[in-house]
């Protein structure tokens, strides 16, 4: 089967659109990577498109609207907050299996200042939030981070300096969000929303979008490996029974299975991650994911934090964007934008923010429900 | 009308929970008899183990222990803040959330694996048709 590349990618800068509409922000994000790729809609055989919040608008189609209408093959994904790396995945898997050999890929999303997600539930009776604890979103990642402080003593100044970390990342990512650094005593004396998580802790709903163009070996080949990236592994999982999954999501056990599906198939191993863009949802959820990513020992992500390892210039830097904490978090756009990120530290393009002699690196996001994505990219 | 409403009795605010017409109220699970996982919604088939028609009713205690917790400052409008969102382990198997009452809604106060137990309150509020609803609660043992 085929390598699959990516030619061309890129995002708009997240923020605020309250003036445009979601096609218009994909439509541009769309145009941005063909630009990347020296491609034009013309070029490409199949579109696939992620976005959860409008998830029947079809989105894909309206996109096209704004780009040209070319009747190819529009695939419209919804996955939670894993929407953007399964609608790339479809277009990997597209050229895997030899059905195209140039594919565009574009996550959407318009969230504005929606504030808390999360509680849905039954409809039936009455109102269950605050009755039968919090199904809010700050609240369920609090609750999985209190399962590792509960087990290794984890602290709220570690789970904060997550916080502290990725804001000062994303000084340096002018499509971040917010640009601004936050020191701890800033971080931990935020309004409390669900403890651990102030709002500091907590991502940023904002709009967004980003895209890929995707092409296969031959292709690549054809028009010129320059500035191409290697996906390595395309990996997407769901939850795997557990005993208190039902009641507590764990993020876990699928973050788990995909990472080792993925080292394998990318033959490498975490001490290869040269960076990381990680699903940083809440502080909390990224102390997690150093362990369930292979990053550290169990019980030994606290100490990572403190001693700097992520950190830009240490080890393994996770979330040099900012993350989704500081960078914004537009949950269709989400996945493709952690790839761009990545992306762009391979093909040395990441300027300021650049993480030296960058060769492989790792993208993961998580849909609470629960679905994992993560991606192995290498520099071609 | 008024006094038939008031005489009707409560309704469980979620399945799980069941009222018999002599008796106190408690907790009801379902457990798969082929692989012992415990499932608080109806299913025909386990999760776990694939099996189907194995499901059978599996009563919860009404003790247990604090699994893990968060305290909720901000939720959704009209949501009385702030509360301890907790997740219960329960004696015998079963994992149910619901709020921690009758302790402060601090950390230095709550401590995980500390032991809880169910109480059954009448909801603080009621359905569009008037109807009561009899809710769980959790609170540190006794
Ligand atoms: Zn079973």
């Amino acid at each position: 089967m085929s390598d699959v590349y990516v030619l061309g990618i890129d995002m708009i800068k997240f923020g605020r659109y309250p003036e445009k509409n979601v096609r218009q922000l994909g439509a541009e994000a769309a145009q941005l990577a063909l630009a990347d790729a020296n491609l034009t809609i013309h070029d490409m055989e199949a579109l696939y498109s992620g976005n959860l919040m409008q998830a029947g608008a079809m989105v894909g189609q309206g996109i096209l609207q704004e780009i040209g209408q070319t009747g190819i093959a529009v695939t419209n994904s919804a996955n939670a907050c894993a929407t953007g790396a399964t609608a790339f995945r479809e277009g990997w898997t597209a050229i895997k299996a030899g059905l195209y050999d140039l594919v565009l890929v574009v996550g959407s999303e318009q969230l504005g200042k929606m504030g808390l997600l999360g509680g849905g539930g039954s409809r039936k009776g009455i109102p269950k939030e605050g009755l039968l604890g919090s199904q809010t979103m700050p609240a369920v990642f609090a609750e999985a981070g209190q399962e590792h402080a509960r087990k290794y003593g984890t602290t709220f100044e570690q789970f904060a300096k997550v916080s502290v970390k990725n804001h000062q990342h994303s000084v340096k990512n002018p499509k971040s969000m917010y640009q601004k650094e936050t020191p701890l005593e800033m971080v931990m004396g935020a309004e409390m929303i669900a403890y651990p998580n102030t709002k500091l802790m907590c991502s940023v709903n904002v709009d967004g979008a980003a895209a890929a163009v995707l092409a296969s070996e031959k292709k690549a080949r054809e028009l010129g490996m320059g500035r191409a990236v290697r996906v390595k592994a395309s990996v997407l999982t769901s939850d795997p029974f557990t005993d208190r999954d039902l009641v507590m999501p764990d993020v876990n056990t699928c973050t788990r299975l995909a990472a080792k599906q993925a080292y394998e198939t990318a033959g490498v191993g975490p001490e290869d991650i040269d960076l990381v863009e990680l699903h940083d949802c809440f502080a909390t959820a990224e102390i997690l994911h150093y362990e369930n990513l292979g990053l550290c020992g169990d019980g030994e992500a606290g100490k990572l934090i403190d001693e700097g390892v992520t950190w830009h210039g240490g080890q393994t830097p996770v979330n040099v964007s900012g993350g989704l904490l500081s960078k914004g978090h537009p949950l269709g756009a989400t996945g493709v934008a952690n790839i761009y990120e990545v992306s762009t530290h391979l093909r040395g393009e990441a300027g300021a923010r650049q993480v030296e002699n960058a060769k492989v690196g790792l993208t993961h996001v998580i849909g609470l429900g629960s679905a994992c994505g993560i991606h192995i990219l290498e520099k071609a | 009308m008024a006094d038939d409403a008031a005489a009707k009795a409560p309704l469980p605010v979620v399945p799980y929970l069941k009222i018999p017409a002599d008796g106190a109220p408690f907790l009801e699970a379902r457990q798969c008899s082929g692989c012992g996982k415990i499932f608080l919604t109806e299913r025909n088939t386990c999760a776990h183990c694939g099996e189907s028609g194995l499901m059978q009713a599996k009563p919860l205690a009404d003790t247990g222990s604090l699994y893990v917790y968060s305290i909720v400052h901000r939720s959704f409008p009209g949501v009385a803040v702030p509360y301890v969102s907790a997740i219960v382990d329960l004696d015998g198997g079963g994992t149910v959330k619901g709020n921690l009452i009758n302790i402060d809604p601090d950390p230095e106060k709550i401590r995980m694996g500390m032991p809880v137990e169910v109480v059954y309150q009448i909801a603080p509020t009621k359905d569009a048709d008037g109807n009561e609803y009899l809710t769980y609660y959790f609170q540190p043992a006794a």
